[in-house]
């Protein structure tokens, strides 16, 4: 996957703390993500996953280091909306806005963010709709869809915005079990499209159809990385070990 | 921005969506007994209660026009109140929970007496020590300064309400719009208060009917609204029972049917 290219994620030795540095989120993660990969992100509950997914596109902001996504660096308030506007987020809790149909929480980022018209918002609304597999929802509320269905519009309404990077923070997690894999083909389908991904997720499934590369976070640091099949079958940290064998059973 | 419009005559027509037709509030009765009672008073008796009510009428007018046009103002003041709470910013933070804290410690009927007699007594010496002739001549215009009472006070009640409101909304929405790369302007604007909107629609028909009442208080600062006129008339024909029997009503008349289009509006603005 390391080609000379550039990275488009460059994360470089970020700390995060909470409560006045009592939490200690980050504790110096450096990380380049390149066009096109998929990065796995996998690890104990509170190592620190969805911390360093959300200071990707500064929903939390760092104490020290630097992050810059796709050439810009996250300083200014402008950079910033530029980032997000490239960045789509898919977030566990889907969080869609439940007083807009399925249409217009597609459509109004496109319209007030990236200024397209009401027909052309509406025509790449259905479009990605139909990509998700529910084109017949498109007037329904969000409370009348499953909640696989509000996952997949999740991920239509991030994709309206032509991100050029996803994150994707534990989407399958508050699913029931049935559910599950309608949304990760659409995310499985969306990385052989060469969307470059950044997911937490401790699906099996899509690290081993997806994933180029999976990581093992653990206390707010990277414990290793390797490809999927490597950190699975052959694991080299302790912690790691530990850590799989807790999750595989 | 045409295309933003769109999306906001959206919402409400989503508001105004018509499914199934709507049921008539049974509490329309008891306006109706009300309104009843006052027609069989004023046919029946006709002296005094038909010239009281010929009386009173401009007075309930005045009411009417006092507590909308402030009613109004405070959804403002108060919306900007409820941002300001919300507010990161300990600067605007500070200054709006001053404000929110100084308000509700004191009785309206004080603050009304103040806007009305302290506060041109303040302008004028001010224009005296500072010698501006326009402030020395300031005089307070009755209505203009109750409106004002009655908005600073209640602003501050709906402020507290606009913050419940948007603090209610969970913080993922927030997060969602801002990863989308809305502003928080347009956060606000598109997904926070439209939401919120829903939320505090029954405390905010609350506070209106209970501004209805508090009108009554703008007549010790001589606005000749419907209980003024009411003392005016028992000071003239010393009959007190009548009197308040028949403005009790009139007010009655005017909280029931304001209750009753509340509830019309929270039921509409569920429907989807
Ligand atoms: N807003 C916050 N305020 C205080 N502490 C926080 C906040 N967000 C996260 N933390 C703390 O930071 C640490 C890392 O949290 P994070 O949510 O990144 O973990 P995670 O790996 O995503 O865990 P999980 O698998 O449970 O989602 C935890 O100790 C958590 O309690
Ligand atoms: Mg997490």
């Amino acid at each position: 996957m390391k080609t000379e290219k550039e990275p488009i994620i460059h994360i470089e030795n970020v700390h995060k703390h909470f409560k006045e540095g009592q939490v200690r989120a980050l504790n110096g993660v450096s990380l380049d993500v390149y066009p096109g990969e998929v990065v796995l992100i996998i690890g104990p509950s509170g190592s620190g996953k969805s911390t360093l997914l959300r200071c990707i596109n500064r929903l939390e902001d760092i104490n020290s280091g630097h992050i810059e996504v796709d050439g810009i660096p996250l300083t200014t308030a402008e950079n910033i909306n530029a980032v997000r506007a490239e960045t789509g987020m898919v977030f566990q809790q889907f969080n869609l806005f439940p007083h807009l149909t399925v249409l217009e929480n597609i459509c109004l980022a496109q319209q007030v963010v990236r200024k397209r018209s009401h027909q052309e918002a509406e025509s790449i609304a259905m479009e990605l709709l139909a990509k998700v597999g529910i084109p017949e929802k498109a007037h329904a509320y969000p409370g009348q869809l499953s909640g696989g269905q509000q996952q997949r519009v999740a991920i239509a309404r991030a994709l309206a915005m032509n991100p050029k990077i996803m994150l994707f923070d534990e989407p399958t997690s508050a699913l029931d079990p049935e559910m599950i894999q309608e949304v990760l083909d659409v995310m499985i389908q969306l990385a052989k499209e060469g969307m470059t991904m950044v997911v937490v997720s401790h699906e099996m499934g899509f690290a081993r159809a997806a994933a180029d590369r999976a990581i093992l976070m653990d206390d707010g640091v990277i414990v290793e990385e390797a490809t999927p099949d490597e950190l699975f079958e052959h694991p080299k940290e302790e912690r790691t070990k530990l850590f799989l064998s807790k999750v595989l059973k | 921005m045409s295309e933003s419009k769109d999306t906001s005559q959206k919402m409400f027509q989503i508001l105004g969506n018509e499914t199934a037709p709507q049921k008539l509030d049974p509490w329309w009765w008891l306006v109706g007994v009300v309104v009843a009672i006052v027609a069989v008073l004023v046919v029946a008796f006709p002296d005094p209660y038909r010239s009281m009510l010929v009386f009173f009428l401009d007075g309930m007018g005045i009411s009417i026009y006092v507590t909308m046009l402030s009613f109004i103002l405070v959804l403002f003041v108060g919306l900007l109140g409820g941002l300001g709470r919300v507010s990161k910013n300990p600067l605007v933070h500070g200054i709006t929970t001053l404000y929110v804290e100084v308000v509700r410690g004191i009785p309206l009927l004080v603050q009304l007496l103040f806007w009305y007699f302290a506060f041109p007594s303040v302008i004028q010496s001010i224009g005296l020590t500072l010698n501006i002739v326009a402030f020395q001549k300031y005089l307070a215009d009755p209505i203009g300064m109750a409106v004002m009472g009655l908005v600073f006070c209640y602003a501050a009640y709906m402020s507290e309400i606009y913050r419940a409101g948007i603090q209610s909304i969970a913080k993922g929405q927030m997060e969602a719009a801002r990863s989308l790369g809305m502003t928080k302007f347009q956060a606000m604007r598109y997904v926070i208060m439209p939401q919120a909107f829903r939320v505090i629609l029954p405390p905010v028909g609350n506070e209106f009917i209970a501004l209805l009442k508090d009108s009554s208080l703008v007549s010790v600062v001589a606005v000749a609204d419907l209980t003024r006129r009411g003392r005016e008339y028992m000071a003239a024909h010393f009959n007190p029972i009548q009197t308040w029997l028949l403005i009790g009503l009139l007010y009655l008349v005017m909280t029931l049917i304001a209750s009753r289009i509340v509830t019309w509006v929270e039921k509409k603005s569920k429907m989807e």
